[in-house]
């Protein structure tokens, strides 16, 4: 049995109270190793969530640097943060939130040849990335690799979310073959994210994240969870296993990683 | 006809109907931004036109979503480049 100090019984005494939690769920957590790639919309609840609930371990991911445009949504960085590296400000928020957590920074974007070596280790993956190529990379080595990870997507005031644990449920490719076409082109009114939807779905993946470590309730997987906060619905659709993926499916055509192409908007049609 | 698409009961007024004509139909702008399940099955993209929807059947569309950069399509329209 972990032999907790009288700060982190304090600190982490309203999840041991919880039966769910308890002694040995907050020492599972203490133990856990959780990487969230993004440090974005989605990562940045995520982060702040899980730090506070003293996941021991927490890797995250990004490349870029604070702009003042992402401030609108990403709460883990503060206007004094812009110009600087996403996964400094963020490693300098939760260190601040919960100093006894270990936080690796990767500044880098995930891509084919370095995936690998980020998520190796990790017990349960996040993803809170931007785009298309990553999401479906994130999903194709977390499923190679066999961990568990919760994909997310935000646009306008929808948000959709879905618990992977690979060859047992579902996975992204499953539901999505291939990303979107490349040229496609939608107009770009259609663009925009509200800054709390984002936080609503960031904190759904952490909250999966720590059930997952916990062992407890229900996960999202096999379940698409389908959010729209106008009219405040949330839908679950049950989705099951495509013996057509091509990467978990019976005859699956994807053995190995690779890039997908990133579609770009055409300005000139737009 | 009676359906339920995503989740909701909905009389369409045509018989013969495919996934894609529904697509169609409902407004669906993007059908490529689609994966629709039918029955809890998902129907393949090639399938869309070929596949007839008949008294009943339950039919969710599943939106491609990218994360907070606009729709992740965009790029250079975010960058401002």
């Amino acid at each position: 049995m972990y032999n907790y100090s009288d700060e982190e019984l304090s600190r982490y005494s309203r999840n041991i109270l919880l039966k769910e939690v308890g002694f040995a769920g907050q020492q599972a957590l203490l133990e856990a190793k959780i990487l969230i790639i993004g440090a974005g919309g989605l990562g940045s609840p995520a982060a702040l969530y899980l730090a506070a609930a003293g996941v021991g371990t927490i890797g995250i991911a990004d490349a870029d640097a604070v702009d003042i445009s992402n401030l609108q949504r990403q709460i883990i960085h503060f206007t004094e943060d812009i110009g600087i590296q996403k996964v400094d400000s963020a490693k300098d928020k939760m260190g601040r939130i919960n100093p006894g957590v270990k936080i690796n920074t990767y500044h880098q974007f995930v891509s084919s040849a370095n995936i690998n070596s980020i998520i190796k280790g990790y017990d349960f993956i996040i993803d809170g990335t931007d785009n298309f190529p990553a999401k479906f990379l994130i999903n194709d080595a977390c499923v190679l690799a066999g961990i568990p990870f919760s994909h997310g997507g935000i646009l306008r005031f929808d948000g959709q979310t879905l618990t992977i644990a690979p060859w047992k449920t579902a996975c992204y490719r499953c539901v999505f073959a291939s990303p979107p076409p490349k040229n496609l082109v939608p107009t770009c009114s259609q663009a925009g994210i509200l800054g709390a939807v984002a936080g609503i779905l960031g904190t759904i993946q952490a909250t999966e994240a720590l059930k997952f470590i916990l062992k407890t309730g229900t996960l999202l997987t096999d379940t698409l969870l389908v959010y729209n906060a106008k009219s405040m619905d949330f839908r679950k659709v049950g989705v099951k296993r495509n013996p057509k993926c091509p990467i978990c499916g019976e005859n699956p055509s994807i053995t190995a990683l690779f890039d997908e192409e990133q579609p770009v908007c055409d300005l000139a049609k737009r | 006809m009676n359906l339920q698409i995503n989740g909701e009961p909905v009389a369409i007024e045509i018989s013969l109907v495919s996934v894609k004509t529904l697509l169609s139909a409902r407004n669906v702008e993007m059908p490529d931004m689609v994966s629709v399940q039918l029955n809890g099955e998902f129907v393949s993209r090639p399938d869309f036109e070929t596949t007839l929807l008949k008294e009943g059947d339950s039919v969710d569309f599943l939106y491609f979503m990218g994360g907070g950069r606009a729709l992740s399509l965009f790029p250079k329209f975010i960058e401002g480049k």
